[in-house]
């Protein structure tokens, strides 16, 4: 029983991971290649949401709707790029982290003004609405199952991008002398849009993964932006591995310290006090994390190329 | 170089005089609810001025401001919750119910926010430039979910207080009273903090901004210099929250949401940061623009957001070097 129920919290833990690395992914390459803070990374998700779920309802596959969510986090992230943050590219992180909040107040009410203020709901795709025995006895959403493959899957997609192919060796060259690859004629614009827009379509995936599981509302991106700061502080900013190991160490110790911490707090504290005192300090458990791999390495878990 | 200064005076006093007279103003054209838009303006320009301290000053951009207005809130709220329940207040050694009292409540606020400070303070400082950001935000959005978790003083809900503070011969459930109290408090503010900035202590914390390693290289712990910094705008940052607490006699997870430390940073910002009055002057366009706006819309954020990436790419100097000219950048 406690085992099944361990292995069920890992899977969920490895859930909520490999969502937080498909976010972690493109802020880390952002600031790795730009220097940019862009606090406007958890609007994308949150478009990518609202996109998937209206296609979804109007084509009737969730499919399209993930495709189109992809497309339209993306097109929205290259639009930002251009308008406003290319020119944020020089200026200090203080006018990055103002411009982009005012572009996340922008986008939450322009959210609002399109598809009102309720939240929607979108249920997954009928093939994946059941479970599967990972390990027998374990029946497992087929859904999360998916999720968690799909995150693996890009995971090593992004490993690919940036170690194998040009737009890769850009990357990884941008990140660690700017000016020079710019001098060697690279249009250094278009790979930072370029950049930009990878970034928000795995947002944009995120987002549309993580829409059947969650109520889709204004706000959603904020809450789930800021566990990505702490993926990132952990892993360490520029680099994309230790984005997913620390996607990774944040979903898991999350998900344990939901599920079990009022459980231990009942054996030394009354049930009301334990589930109580236990569900205010799992909330802040992964601070906790964060505040001691800040102790042991300032500069998170894995440094950046270069 | 006498012109400018003289500028700088009659723009500092003009302000002052507006500030001075807003209540019997407001009386006079009928309209006494412009007093409590102006003490959230106060309230707020504490929060900015304490926020300048470590921004303007110490180069120390902190993301979770609202965290130390949120814990100067609850101590406040939790200390008048006891005291009406007349319950005790858990994890204390004593035993003891609260208070309603000012001259209680308000130094608590202080000294909580200022210990946090110190805490948090001492992590984040271990970090600088973009982490500093994320740290401190990090930090701030761990309380907010810890009080949002917190069943025994209402989570999500928050307190609802019942009366505001105690302080004896003064009655602060009087608007136009709250507001002077609240007013004095900033303008004391403002005093200190334009002496510390021209001190032995703000020299060095302008020195840490422009070039750490050198103060380091001359001798300097500037580490001791910057957490001290920090705590002491976290406790100033507390007192706002206190107050805040009063005048809108709620407290709530909400007042330390991130979108707050966002908006003391916009105030901060809109005003011109590194001059302390701009504190003052950023909460009070940002305020009054915030109630035109509604008035005017229900989707006033819609022209907010763009108003400020507006700002930050064009309007460097904010509200304040515009009005005090160019050549007042230091004095």
């Amino acid at each position: 029983m406690t085992a099944q129920l361990f292995l069920e919290q890992t899977l969920n833990g490895l859930q909520q991971g490999v969502t937080l690395f498909l976010l972690a992914a493109g802020l880390t390459l952002v600031f790795g290649v730009m220097h940019l803070i862009n606090l406007a990374h958890g609007t994308l998700y949150m478009v990518g949401a609202y996109v998937a779920a209206t296609v979804t309802q109007i084509s009737g596959n969730f499919l399209w709707g993930v495709i189109a969510a992809v497309a339209a986090a993306g097109l929205t992230g290259a639009a930002i790029e251009i308008i406003a943050l290319r020119r944020l590219y020089d200026r200090g992180h203080l006018d990055q982290v103002l411009a982009t909040f005012g572009v996340i107040m922008f986008f939450n009410e322009l959210v609002k003004v399109l598809w009102g203020p309720q939240a929607l709901f979108l249920s997954p795709p009928a093939i994946l609405s059941g479970t599967v025995e990972v390990i027998p006895g374990v029946p497992y959403p087929a859904y999360r199952l998916l999720i968690i493959g799909v995150g693996l899957a890009v995971a090593l997609a992004v490993r690919q991008l940036i170690t194998g192919t040009r737009t890769g060796m850009l990357i990884r060259a941008g990140a660690t002398d700017r000016e020079m690859v710019g001098a060697l004629g690279v249009a250094v614009n278009r790979l930072f849009t370029r950049v930009f827009a990878i970034g928000a379509m795995l947002a944009g995936l995120a987002g549309a993964m993580a829409g059947p599981l969650l109520a889709i509302e204004v706000g959603m991106g904020e809450h789930i932006l800021i566990l990505t700061f702490v993926v990132v502080i952990i892993g360490g900013i520029g680099s994309v591995r230790g984005a997913l190991v620390g996607a990774l160490l944040v979903g898991l110790v999350d998900t344990y310290g939901r599920a079990f911490l009022p459980v231990v707090l009942r054996g030394v504290l009354s049930p009301t006090a334990a589930d109580g005192i236990g569900a205010s300090l799992s909330s802040i458990a992964i601070y906790v994390l964060m505040a001691a791999v800040l102790i042991w390495r300032p500069r998170g878990l894995f440094q950046a190329y270069g | 170089m006498s012109a400018p200064p003289r500028r700088k005076q009659v723009v500092n006093l003009t302000g002052l005089l507006v500030l001075l007279a807003l209540p019997p103003a407001a009386f006079a054209l009928g309209e006494p609810f412009l007093i409590s838009v102006a003490t959230r303006i106060v309230i707020a320009a504490l929060a900015a001025l304490s926020l300048d301290l470590i921004l303007g000053f110490g180069g120390m951009v902190s993301f979770g401001h609202a965290a130390f207005l949120g814990i100067g809130a609850y101590v406040v709220g939790i200390l008048a919750h006891h005291d009406v329940e007349s319950t005790l207040i858990p994890f204390l050694p004593g035993a003891w119910h609260g208070s309603a009292a000012a001259l209680v409540q308000w130094p608590l606020a202080v000294l909580a926010a200022a210990l946090f400070a110190l805490l948090t303070g001492a992590l984040c400082l271990r970090t600088s430039g973009v982490y500093f950001i994320m740290v401190t935000l990090a930090f701030a959005q761990m309380l907010y979910h810890f009080f949002v978790s917190l069943p025994a003083y209402g989570g999500h809900d928050g307190i609802n207080l019942w009366q505001r503070s105690m302080v004896p011969g003064v009655d602060l459930s009087k608007d136009w009273v709250f507001y002077y109290v609240c007013l004095f408090i900033l303008l004391a503010a403002l005093a200190v903090f334009s002496r510390i900035v021209n001190s032995r202590f703000g020299m060095v914390l302008q020195g840490c901004k422009q070039n750490e390693a050198r103060l380091a290289a001359l001798g300097i712990a500037t580490g001791r210099y910057k957490l001290a910094a920090y705590t002491l705008a976290g406790a100033i940052a507390g007192l706002a929250g206190a107050l805040t607490a009063n005048q809108t006699e709620f407290v709530g997870p909400s007042l330390m949401h991130w979108s707050r430390s966002g908006e003391i940073l916009v105030m901060l910002i809109l005003g011109g940061i590194g001059t302390l009055y701009g504190a003052v002057a950023g909460a009070a366009t940002f305020l009054a623009l915030e109630e035109i706006l509604t008035s005017l819309t229900e989707h006033w954020m819609l022209f907010l957001g763009p108003i400020l990436v507006f700002v930050v790419l064009f309007a460097r100097r904010g509200i304040y070097g515009w009005l005090v000219g160019p050549e007042s950048g230091d004095d």
